[in-house]
């Protein structure tokens, strides 16, 4: 596993966080949460801080990190896609959807490309049940997508 | 009280008792696999995970684990009905079905109660064919971890961290994928673990055990142009038997020494007789350190904390490193007895020191590693060249065709044999300290100790404390047995809450005795007590029981070592500790 330099002002921001917490390890996951927002992802370092700010072990804050699947080692890309694989969406084709983006992009569910540029992930309903099948690109929602609209989506970003 | 039915049973019991502990003491045993406990020692663990333990509760719909559901009153509970049973066997034949069937060349077999349970349960054939989990081996200098034998029972995770305070290993990953393991999945070696073992002393099944260095032993012995040396540590002479159905606390010392003369041993040393050596060295480092205090020198450290225990070492190294300097400097009885043989029998023999091999047997597995730690080598050649542990021998004198219990009892060769009951202790908690008291009492005092036992400084309570008379002057000792007790201990320390003059810390709960590479005891703690009364059976059967009236411990200063804390004993006896507490986890 590579050394990664984080940024000392992001760090000071995650300790800051932990503060607000009272450096509580009951609030392993709140702080995991708010790190998640500051870094993008939760890289080997940025679970040392934490576990090293609330007094816990390393290897319990990673198996709180590897347990729910909200958070994430990888980072995210910069456009990071969101297919939507709630019933209305799914019913409607999602799946399909999401498999032209993954031969698309060359990436499976929780990967990011090799440049960087875009990782895929599922939800599950965003609220917009009739535009399904919907898929989210940042913040930016595209609805009716169908497999053959999956390309021009990504070329928008290229 | 509650009053409640057990299989027919009339039993009462306190309230929020769980159906297992009532059934208990009606004498039923409920099988479980998950749940563990070391009683009167605040050991548990009850996960509810496995679900062995299911038994039927008459109106309630589902079966109840009955280690996780408190009696209530009226319950009528069945413990082997049919569908008790039939859940109980599909249960475990699921596990199964996500073990590896590799029971004739596991570690673990004979020793596994995952085999046990199949036993007992009467499988004979798993119906579930589905996928199997499957991780890397992970080899460290003490322990093996083969994950694909876990069944994620999580005891190891509540010795590793409720127990130890270690935090080494934690589940990770959820679902299929789920199992335990350090933060990153990265190496033991590369985690805060400090091979105190008692995770492989827990695990059911083959999933933790010791890294076996037996046949580098047995090459060793077959090797002529090497002379071959072994020390035994005191707490094996309180377990070995164990192994060969003897009742636990038996004492096999003769049997042992007899044993190990069988397997070929050149020459059958004790580590006692290192003990006393190791108390001649911190006793008097801990006098010094007094002195100075009372003559007033602010910059002398108290308490002075003893390092014997390998395990404790690399706890505080990892978790402590601002306090490297408290510690007593006296490497372990292990390490002193090392360059002893090498560097003083060896060389009046005339050996050279890669010629002479010394084995070492152990309750312990950090053991292992700390005779690996490069401090402890002349130009790549290790002090101690090989550790291993009660069970490794019990096994080198089973595959010998050796009849343990018809052997003759045998005694210690000389010089470096000879032990006195001071050293026999180290094997319990308080032990260390109390031989060191017996010595340092005498020294301090000029006095002549007219009875050796400390009784206030033994028991198996979890940190106790007790005030020597040193003939007017109080000496404040401490004692603490498991890590966790040790952390809270060194807390007060840090926040100079601590007014101990002497503390004794070992990394196992009971001390060596409870060592990671003792014979299993399977959650008995009656086991661990009857090994400990043991121990202080040995001590009181001893003439001489103090170490500086060991007559070849005064001889080695005499010809060799010259004086305790000399120039000789700096170099040979004592060591230094590092800072491992930065950088474990990421490689650059």
């Amino acid at each position: 596993m590579a050394k990664i330099k984080l940024s000392d002002r992001k760090v000071q921001e995650l300790k800051d966080v932990c503060k607000s917490f009272n450096n509580d390890k009951g609030e392993l996951i709140n702080v995991l949460h708010k790190a998640q927002g500051i870094f993008g992802y939760l890289p080997a370092e940025v679970q040392e801080v934490v576990a090293h700010e609330l007094q816990v072990s390393v290897a319990h804050v990673y198996g709180v990190v590897t347990f729910y699947s909200f958070f994430t080692m990888t980072p995210k890309g910069e456009h990071p896609i969101s297919i939507c694989l709630g019933t209305a969406c799914y019913v409607r084709g999602a799946e399909k959807v999401l498999d032209e983006f993954k031969r698309v992009l060359n990436i499976q569910v929780g990967e990011t490309t090799a440049d960087g540029k875009f990782s895929l992930s599922c939800l599950r309903c965003v609220g917009a049940c009739g535009l399904a099948p919907v898929v989210m690109v940042g913040e930016k929602v595209y609805g009716r997508v169908s497999p053959d609209g999956v390309k021009d989506i990504v070329a928008e970003y290229n | 009280m509650v009053k409640l039915t057990i299989d027919g049973k009339a039993v009462e019991v306190e309230k929020n008792t769980t159906i297992l502990m009532a059934a208990r003491t009606a004498g039923i045993e409920i099988p479980t696999l998950c749940y563990f406990q070391l009683k009167d020692m605040e050991i548990e663990n009850r996960p509810g995970g496995c679900r062995i333990c299911v038994v039927e509760v008459s109106g309630r719909r589902n079966l109840a684990p009955a280690c996780t559901t408190t009696v209530t009153p009226g319950m009528v509970v069945n413990t082997h009905s049919i569908r008790v049973l039939n859940a109980r066997r599909t249960v475990l034949e699921l596990i199964l079905s996500d073990h590896p069937a590799e029971c004739l060349t596991c570690a673990k077999s004979g020793n596994c109660e995952l085999q046990d349970m199949a036993q007992k349960l009467g499988v004979r054939e798993i119906p579930f064919q589905g996928a199997q989990s499957t991780y890397r081996k992970d080899t460290s200098p003490a322990i093996i971890r083969d994950v694909d034998k876990c069944i994620m029972c999580r005891r190891c995770e509540m010795m590793c961290n409720e127990v130890q305070t270690v935090g080494a290993l934690s589940a990770v990953n959820r679902g299929f994928m789920a199992v335990v393991a350090p933060a990153f999945e990265m190496n033991l070696e590369k985690s805060p673990c400090t091979y105190c073992g008692q995770c492989v002393s827990v695990c059911p099944t083959g999933a933790l055990t010791e890294v076996d260095h037996s046949r580098n032993v047995i090459n060793a012995l077959a090797d002529p142009t090497k002379t071959v040396v072994v020390q035994t540590a005191p707490a094996v002479r309180a377990a070995l038997g164990e192994e060969f159905g003897l009742a636990p606390g038996t004492l096999v010392t003769g049997k042992m020494v007899a044993a190990l003369r069988r397997l070929g041993f050149n020459y059958v040393f004790d580590t006692d007789f290192a003990a006393d050596l190791t108390i001649m060295e911190e006793g008097s480092e801990l006098l010094d350190r007094l002195t100075r205090h009372l003559n007033g020198d602010k910059n002398v450290k108290l308490p002075i904390l003893t390092s014997c225990c390998p395990g404790w070492v690399n706890f505080f190294e990892h978790n402590f490193p601002e306090m490297l300097d408290i510690p007593s400097t006296a490497k372990s009885p292990q390490q002193m007895f090392g360059p002893i043989a090498k560097e003083y029998f060896g060389k009046k023999l005339g050996i050279d020191r890669r010629n002479l091999i010394v084995v070492s047997i152990m309750p312990c597995l950090a053991k292992k590693y700390e005779c690996q730690r490069e401090e402890f080598k002349v130009n790549g050649d290790p002090d101690v060249n090989y550790s291993i542990s009660t069970r490794e021998l019990a096994h080198l004198i089973k595959q010998a065709n050796i009849d343990f219990a018809s052997l003759p009892e045998e005694d210690f060769d000389n010089p470096l044999g000879e032990s006195t009951g001071a050293g026999v202790i180290f094997g319990n908690t308080g032990g260390v300290i109390e031989a060191a008291c017996r010595t340092a009492y005498e020294l301090y005092t000029g006095k002549k100790l007219e009875k050796v036992e400390f009784n206030e400084l033994r028991g198996m309570e979890n940190i106790r404390h007790a005030t020597i008379d040193f003939n007017g002057l109080p000496i404040n000792i401490g004692i603490a047995h498991g890590l966790g007790n040790a952390r809270k201990l060194l807390e007060d320390i840090q926040a100079g809450k601590s007014h101990f003059h002497a503390i004794e810390i070992m990394a196992c709960p009971g001390g060596c005795i409870g060592g990671g590479g003792q014979p299993y005891h399977h959650g008995d703690s009656s086991i661990l007590k009857a090994r400990a009364a043991a121990i202080y059976r040995e001590d009181a059967g001893k003439p001489i029981r103090k170490s500086h009236e060991n007559p070849f411990i005064i001889e080695l200063y005499k010809e060799f070592l010259e004086k305790p804390l000399g120039e000789k004993s700096h170099h040979l006896l004592h060591t230094h500790y590092f800072d491992k507490s930065a950088g474990v986890f990421v490689e650059e």
